[in-house]
């Protein structure tokens, strides 16, 4: 398979075992066979702490597969490659740098002229909306006016591939919906794929292709759902459609079961 | 009994407005009353040193009094002190005292950042600086002097060592603590480990560094003064070990003064630098 034709990202037998600091091991995935395909948008979901953000840091190159493979275009990942954007799911952006500045990070950290990083950055801030914010530092900002920084910064560097672990989750509902329909409207520009993670199943339906459900820690996949969805969707009109609902039903069986077994190990924790 | 009543809301939205401008005032006032207690404060303690040292109630000889202590900065002001002008002197210290500091400072936000991002280096290093750091290090003035000699590098050294410490201790906690967020954030846009040191690292050691910076100074200037009140040619140092052994109480307390000051204007500096290094700050953290 040449590297043209190969997915964007295929996880074969992936496994992660970390050391915990009282000594003992913790495998927060295992045997993980994933594939997403170019271009493709898949949501993560699966009860909380399972393991999945440990999925994307796998992908991203920052820390490496116990057992197993991961491929990026046909290639191992070895470290940081320069293909992946990833967006955190807490406040990432430098606190020391204007929001023009952080933006042009990502360019001027790959070697990119000043003039040019600053020209790109600024496209992408206005494609934002935060053109009339470029000499604000972070503090000055708004929650979600830092995410957008961070999706600027992020997709400033053309990213074939576009890792987010719940990026959204700490922003109140009604941002949350106005930045998932931005999302999918710079995201339909690009043609990168796309790994979302999140624990709403709901921001899993709406944004994606396809929905894999993950089993309670240590995570793997238990299922993958398509979502046949048309596009473009808007967030807020998406959900109250029937088929919506249907989907929602069904992949909501599979997930529940694993919120359940995850509920009752924390019960079990507890006593 | 009705006119009363009704006249009685009237005379509350008059008030209304004014709150604001009555509690501006009291604020205003408050702050009058904190210093105007404050020079209160500091002329009852000088006055009564004064009196008591007059009535010699306590022994003027070996407590001088405010009086004196003016009048032997103002002769070292006009006329100079025994060792030259009283600038020159304070030139000197000053000039040891920064030297070492910066010097100080350098090596200890340099090496703090490396151990901080280079683990071997802080395992094989760390019990050293340990060791190092629980020596109370003044008692390295005397060695000094007997390395350097008498003039300012002497002076420099023991300024250096007690500068280094604290700056080190901070650096280093600084460049460990950094958000990992912020890092694999930094490592996914694409920078080098050299770029995360530099634009990452350093820049969230900062505040860490700056609190080191306040504390530090002064221990440049203690490095310093004890440095030349062991052996020198000039400085405040020299002036106070000078007056000690003439007997003169006032000299003593003349140079403690000048020295306060100096520190004073020192601190002011260094805050004003802090305010224009940190703009990208909340203000209210």
């Amino acid at each position: 398979m040449s590297a043209d034709t190969s997915p964007a990202i295929r996880l074969r037998g992936a496994s992660k075992i970390f050391r915990t600091p009282s000594g003992g091991l913790h495998t927060a995935v295992r045997e993980l066979d994933l594939t997403v395909g170019r271009g493709e948008f898949v949501a993560v979901v699966g009860p909380t702490g399972c393991g999945k953000s440990t999925t994307l840091t796998l992908v991203s190159g920052l820390e490496e597969p116990t057992e197993g493979e991961v491929l990026v275009a046909g290639e191992p990942v070895r470290g940081v490659g320069d293909k992946v954007g990833f967006v955190f799911q807490q406040d990432a952006t430098f606190p020391w740098r204007t929001v023009l500045s952080n933006v042009m990070a990502g360019p001027r950290f790959r070697g990119v002229p000043k003039a040019e990083a600053r020209q790109k950055a600024r496209e992408w801030l206005a494609r934002v909306g935060l053109a009339a914010f470029e000499d604000r530092y972070p503090h000055q900002l708004s929650g979600g006016q830092r995410k957008r920084v961070a999706l600027a910064a992020t997709f400033v560097n053309d990213p074939e591939i576009l890792l987010m672990d719940e990026p959204f989750s700490a922003l109140d509902v009604q941002t949350r919906a106005l930045m998932s329909d931005e999302l999918l409207e710079l995201w339909e520009g690009t043609g990168a794929s796309v790994v979302f993670v999140t624990h709403d199943l709901e921001e899993s339906i709406a944004l994606a292709d396809k929905v894999v459900v993950m089993t309670a820690g240590p995570a793997t996949v238990k299922h993958v759902f398509d979502i046949d969805l048309p596009r473009p969707r808007k967030v807020e009109q998406v959900r109250l459609e029937p088929r919506f609902i249907e989907i929602y039903r069904e992949i909501w069986e599979s997930l529940g079961e694993e919120v359940r077994i995850t509920r009752e190990r924390g019960a079990a924790d507890v006593a | 009994m009705s006119p009363e009543v009704l006249s009685t809301p009237v005379v509350d939205t008059v008030k209304v407005p004014d709150r604001a401008h009555s509690r501006a005032r009291a604020a205003r006032r408050r702050r009058i009353v904190v210093q105007a207690t404050r020079i209160l404060l500091l002329v009852a303690v000088l006055g009564l040193w004064e009196v008591f040292s007059r009535a010699k109630v306590i022994d003027p000889f070996n407590f001088s009094m405010p009086s004196k202590i003016w009048d032997q900065i103002w002769t070292w002001l006009t006329h100079g002190t025994a060792l030259g002008s009283l600038g020159e002197q304070i030139w000197y210290t000053l000039y040891e005292a920064l030297l070492g500091w910066v010097l100080g400072v350098v090596a200890g936000v340099v090496l703090g950042i490396a151990l901080g991002r280079i683990r071997f280096l802080a395992d094989v290093l760390g019990p050293y600086i340990k060791v190092l750091n629980s020596m109370p290090r003044i008692i390295l003035a005397p060695i000094f002097l007997i390395w350097f000699g008498l003039g300012p590098a002497s002076k420099v050294a023991s300024a250096v060592v007690l500068v280094f410490f604290p700056v080190f201790f901070n650096a280093f906690q600084g460049a460990r603590e950094v958000d990992r967020n912020l890092v694999a954030n930094a490592r996914i846009l694409g920078a080098s480990d050299r770029r995360v040191t530099l634009q990452v690292v350093i820049p969230s050691a900062t505040s860490w560094i700056f609190t080191s910076l306040h504390v530090s100074f002064g221990f440049a200037l203690i490095g310093a003064i004890v440095g030349e009140y062991i052996g020198a040619t000039k400085g405040i140092g020299l002036l106070v070990s000078q007056s000690q052994n003439t007997f003169n109480a006032a000299g003593v307390y003349a140079a403690m003064v000048i020295l306060a000051v100096v520190a004073l204007a020192a601190e002011g500096l260094l805050t004003f630098v802090e305010r224009r290094v940190f703009r990208w700050k909340p203000t209210n953290s």
